[in-house]
């Protein structure tokens, strides 16, 4: 018994309305202001729009639309599903926030090459939304591959050797990896016939022999976690930090990493389920790989001095946290995982806003040059320590949540070392993102004596994201009911009902 | 035995040298007027080619002679008609090799492949 | 009239052909007008002819002069030639459009010769796709041969032996065609294709049926410029006059590719011994094509040669899909001839564009063009990605569909062929969009300008519509294959 489907066309709008803001941005060069509030008006629609249809989602309805063939027997498909809603809402709301905070920083960092940044941005976040909202395989790797492309232009911003080089790197790692998860999509539909996601999955012993399965599997996963930035997969993205903060912040903490993990997710979810993945026993493997990431990226992150870089690190590694939670097949550690999707974007967001807010208030890019920094953006800094706890698993701040249930999902899979790995990256978020907020706060300068705060356009933003970080770790159903979406996935996937609650 | 070879593969053995003669002549001269003759001679090997097919012994040209309707004292006039046109293509080709190749010495004051290359990369 | 839509689409051209060098003698500007009017007759009565073909639900077979075959030529429309005459008399009228451009700087004589060269050409490719007969084929095949070579010379000096040496090796290619010929009819006394498709079956293991096949592979491997017979190729797509070039270089070498699907999978029986190993000899060779293609195409400087090279890959698609063999091997086949035509005219009328305003073609005088020539250079960029196979372009879909078939087939080398081939197109194509849009400016001479717009509006509308058509024929590329092309292939209810 599937949850009732409707016919409805909001998926295809919110996915085209930012699409048409980039056209619109682009006839408006000349003006700023207007090209600007093309940016905003589109980011309230589709937030507008997705909100909309949540509280349907949210009643166990699934909304659908195929506007169009786009190969024989298949369609483009748009669903707004538990686990897609998810993805869409928490994206939209960040496209907002971080559009406001897009205007403060590159206006006040006076960069070049607005506009094809900010049409640019709106291509991204349409694909984003199509990537969350996509019915089928062939849907998810149309919106995918334009991500992968719409997103160059953000990495290459600055134009110079390293932009350059950054981005040959960023595209061989995701055409390779689209290339890889092409050939496992066409071969999926050989074998099936059709590519629908469905909770549970899809596929199962009676189309191929296990041999085949497996290929199948390391195919996908390695398309998608190469955009989650999974070692030996994660090159890239250290790398594209020269980007534009805005860009790192939303694109490389929240919409193409998320992108990753959300395919991750979809794989491991929709395609191949948890009952086929326990026979094949492969998603042990990728678990066991998380469970490496999230060490090794952390000890790496320990030895950045750059502020961003060590942000990248630490993105490499929580996102390893959503991999790993999915990929245990309990339904606890599902909902962790898809949980950890929403914790870490606004925690990580708030970071890379902060970081960006310092850079362009002081100049400042390595935190060895940021001792006392806190006398001079007490609220920034406060904001940054807030979201650092986050990471670091505090309780009543949002990152808490995702981990206990990772945690419990770990035990409830009777693999209780995760739990010893998760204790342990706790720790090493502690090492690597604490001291930042203590060199800033308690070590004396002279170099930042005065009070000047970051741009207010800078500083609301980072002010939302810090307060939703708690507001969330206290009532997780706050807003969009995140949490419950979470649960709601993990329940249909696994197909058990207990599941309300949770671990929490 | 030499006989009957002579009177029925032998003229194919013949076309197929001619043909290879040909396309030898316009890989390997360096001469461009020497290439476009071997051209011409590989064409002719085709044409002759098509004739042999029509080629039938004790048989007539194909005009109704005494109200004889038996086709088998008649040669087959298609591939001739074919051959015409052929020859036609031929003809054009040859006209237009030959106007570029007058381009070309007018330019490069040369005809040898290796000095007209020369010039053209100077 | 109604009647005669298959005469049409290739009489009209080419009693234009003739008209509008006399034409112009009066008026340039008439010529160009006589030309363009002549090639939308011949687009419109292609579609009529395709549409009248797709509702009566049987090829057409139009008997010229009203001789019945097999003593007469017939033409016939079935939806592979239909889809094959729109696609040619459409690229076709849109360059002829783009020629503008060019040809106002021609004196009279010049004109007229570029304009009924230009339209020989298209008749010629016209009547490959529509004809019955197999000779008339033949002759078809001259005819755009001939103002194929002329139009190569008309680039200039470097043009004039690049035209010579193709037209030594291009008559090769047509005198082994004809021996081709020769063969069918000596073992079946037919030139029909319909009748020869009849008559083959019991002749298929004949030895005289083997050496057909491989004169046809010869002949057609170097028309359309198949590894490794596509020497004369690069000179020739290179040095051709910049406004020719486009249709040069995306429907040219794509017509005989279509005939020897029309060989190979009509006539012929692809299940027999003979025809089976060919295609997969060719499969091979197309293979080795493909990534050897690429990989010239990387080391190349001039923007033109890259292209070049890239064909060369990108024909060895056609092959691939042609040695796939199944239903879904072919769709993407002629699915590629399609979305391949597009993409290398529109980046052949952009490389004219950029030679029209600066004279340069090497890939470093990209730089920073993006600012002068905005459209253009968006054109470009659809194609790049196109030609990378990124959806929703139209680049996808044929490479969709290869791998479709491939996997099927279970071939498994072709699918790692064609991922390796995206991933160096992507190479050679995103090293071009770097110096387009991330390099310093730097100072090209330009040798024309123009105002208000980038380029002319007769050479800009072009490169849009046919780049808009790149993502036009990827998102509608469904209604395409369900509407025509799965007619197209062989047991398509045709």
């Amino acid at each position: 018994m599937g949850p009732e489907v409707l016919i409805d066309y909001r998926p295809l709008w919110a996915v085209l309305i930012s699409l048409v803001a980039a056209v619109l941005i682009l006839f408006s060069d000349r003006n700023p202001n207007l090209r600007e509030s093309w940016t905003i008006l589109a980011a309230i629609g589709k937030v507008a729009i997705i909100y909309s249809m949540l509280p349907l989602v949210l009643s166990g309805h699934v909304l659908e639309v195929a506007p169009l063939h786009i190969a024989d027997g298949i369609t483009l498909q748009l669903r707004a599903d538990t686990a897609g809603m998810l993805f869409a809402a928490l994206s939209s709301v960040l496209w907002l926030v971080t559009s406001i905070y897009s205007i403060g920083y590159m206006r006040g960092h006076n960069e070049t090459h607005q506009t094809g940044y900010f049409a640019a941005f709106a291509v991204c976040l349409s694909a984003t939304i199509g990537i969350a909202l996509s019915a089928n395989l062939l849907t998810f790797i149309i919106f995918y591959e334009i991500l992968t492309i719409a997103t160059y232009p953000l990495v290459i911003h600055s134009r110079n050797e390293e932009a350059k080089r950054s981005g040959r790197k960023y595209l061989a790692y995701t055409l390779i990896a689209g290339q890889l998860f092409l050939v496992a999509i066409i071969w999926t539909y050989i074998l099936v016939g059709h590519g629908d996601f469905q909770a549970g999955g899809f596929l199962s012993m009676d189309y191929a022999s296990p041999g085949v399965l497996r290929f199948i599997f390391l195919l996908m996963i390695l398309g998608t976690a190469v955009k989650a930035g999974v070692m030996p997969l994660h090159g890239w993205l250290p790398d594209a930090m020269v980007a534009p903060t805005p860009v790192s912040a939303l694109l490389h903490a929240v919409a193409v990493v998320k992108a990753g993990a959300f395919g991750v997710v979809r794989v491991i979810g929709y395609v191949f389920g948890p009952d086929l993945l326990s026979q094949l026993g492969v998603a042990e493997i990728l678990a066991w790989v998380a469970a490496f990431t999230i060490i090794v990226s952390s000890l790496i992150a320990i030895r950045q001095d750059n502020l961003k870089r060590r942000l990248a690190f630490s993105t490499i590694g929580q996102l390893s946290y959503v991999v790993l939670g999915v990929s245990l097949l309990t339904p606890l550690g599902i909902l962790g995982g898809m949980f950890h999707i929403i914790a870490h974007a606004f925690m990580k967001i708030t970071l890379f806003f902060c970081a960006g807010a310092i850079t362009v208030t002081t100049h400042e890019t390595e935190i060895s040059q940021m001792q006392g920094i806190g006398k001079r953006m007490p609220f920034t800094l406060g904001a940054f320590t807030i979201a650092s706890l986050g990471i670091a698993g505090t309780p009543f701040i949002v990152g808490f949540i995702s981990k206990w249930n990772i945690a419990l999902g770990a035990l409830e899979s009777g693999q209780g070392l995760f739990v010893a790995v998760l204790i342990a990256s706790a720790l090493l978020a502690t090492s690597y993102l604490i001291p930042v907020a203590y060199m800033g706060f308690f070590k004396k300068s002279d170099k930042f004596t005065k009070y000047g705060e970051a741009r207010k356009d800078m500083l609301i933003p980072i002010m939302i994201t810090a307060a939703v970080s708690i507001v969330l770790g206290i009532f997780p159903n706050f807003g969009a009911g995140f949490y419950k979406l979470a649960v709601m996935s993990a329940e249909s996937i696994t197909n058990s009902i207990h599941l309300i609650g949770g671990g929490w | 035995m030499i006989e009957n070879f002579l009177s029925s593969s032998f003229i194919y053995w013949l076309i197929a040298i001619l043909l290879l003669l040909g396309i030898f002549g316009i890989l390997e001269c360096n001469n461009l007027m020497k290439k476009l003759m071997a051209m011409n001679v590989m064409q002719v090997a085709v044409i002759i080619f098509f004739l042999v097919l029509a080629q039938k012994s004790h048989a007539t040209l194909p005009v109704m002679f005494n109200g004889d309707v038996n086709i088998d004292n008649y040669v087959n006039p298609l591939p001739h008609a074919l051959m015409l046109t052929a020859i036609v293509v031929s003809l054009s080709t040859t006209g237009v090799a030959l106007a570029l190749l007058m381009r070309i010495q007018k330019r490069y004051e040369a005809i040898e492949e290796d000095d007209v290359l020369r010039r053209m990369n100077k | 009239m109604r009647e005669q839509l298959p005469a049409l689409i290739v009489v009209v051209p080419l009693l234009a052909a003739l008209l509008s060098l006399f034409v112009s003698y009066i008026s340039k500007i008439l010529a160009r007008w006589v030309a363009i009017a002549a090639l939308l007759v011949a687009h419109l009565s292609a579609i009529g002819a395709l549409v009248l073909v797709l509702r009566e639900g049987a090829p057409w077979h139009y008997h010229f002069g009203a001789w019945e075959p097999p003593w007469g030529i017939e033409y016939v429309i079935d939806p592979l030639g239909g889809a094959m005459a729109v696609l040619i008399s459409f690229v076709s009228l849109f360059v002829a459009i783009y020629s503008g451009g060019f040809s106002r700087e021609f004196n009279w004589l010049k004109t007229g010769g570029y304009y009924t060269l230009f339209l020989l050409l298209t008749t010629g490719l016209l009547g490959m796709v529509v004809t019955g007969d197999v000779f008339n084929l033949y002759v078809f095949l001259e005819i755009s041969s001939l103002a194929g070579y002329a139009l190569i010379a008309f680039g200039g000096n470097r043009g004039t032996v690049a035209a010579f040496r193709y037209l030594l090796v291009g008559t090769i290619g047509a005198s082994f065609y004809l021996l081709g010929i020769g063969y069918l009819y000596a073992i079946t006394g037919s030139l029909n294709m319909v009748d020869l498709a009849e008559l083959l079956p019991p002749l298929m293991t004949s030895p005289v049926f083997l050496m057909t096949v491989v004169m046809f592979i010869v002949g057609f491997g170097i028309k359309m410029a198949m590894f490794p017979l596509h020497g004369w190729q690069p000179d020739a797509y290179s040095y051709a006059h910049p406004a020719a070039a486009p249709l040069i270089a995306g429907v040219m070498g794509k017509v005989p590719a279509y005939a020897a699907i029309r060989y190979f999978f009509f006539i012929f029986a692809p299940t027999s011994l003979v025809v089976s190993k060919a295609l997969t000899v060719m499969g091979w060779l197309a293979a080795l094509g493909i990534i050897i293609g690429s990989i010239m195409a990387i080391a190349q400087k001039d923007f033109r040669r890259m292209l070049a090279y890239s064909s060369v890959a990108q024909i060895g698609y056609i092959v691939v899909g042609m040695a796939i063999g199944n239903m879904y091997g072919l769709i993407g086949a002629i699915l590629h001839i399609v979305n391949h035509a597009f993409m290398k005219s529109t980046l052949f009328l952009v490389a004219g564009g950029v030679k029209w305003r600066t004279g340069e073609n090497n890939i470093e005088k990209y730089a920073a063009l993006c600012g002068k020539m905005p459209l253009t250079m968006a054109a470009f960029a659809v194609c790049a990605l196109s030609m990378v196979g990124i959806p929703p372009t139209a680049g996808f879909f044929s490479k969709w569909y290869l791998i479709l078939g491939a996997i099927e087939a279970d071939l498994w080398i072709y699918i790692v062929v064609i991922v390796l081939s995206s991933l160096l197109n992507a190479i050679y194509f995103f090293r071009v969009i770097e110096n387009i849009y991330m390099k310093e400016r730097i100072e090209v001479r330009e040798i024309r300008t123009s105002k208000p717009l980038e380029l002319p509006l007769n050479m800009l509308v072009p490169i849009v519509v046919l780049g808009l058509g790149i993502l036009v024929l990827g998102i509608f590329n469904e209604s395409i294959v369900t509407q025509i092309l799965q007619y197209a292939i062989p047991g398509g209810g045709f």
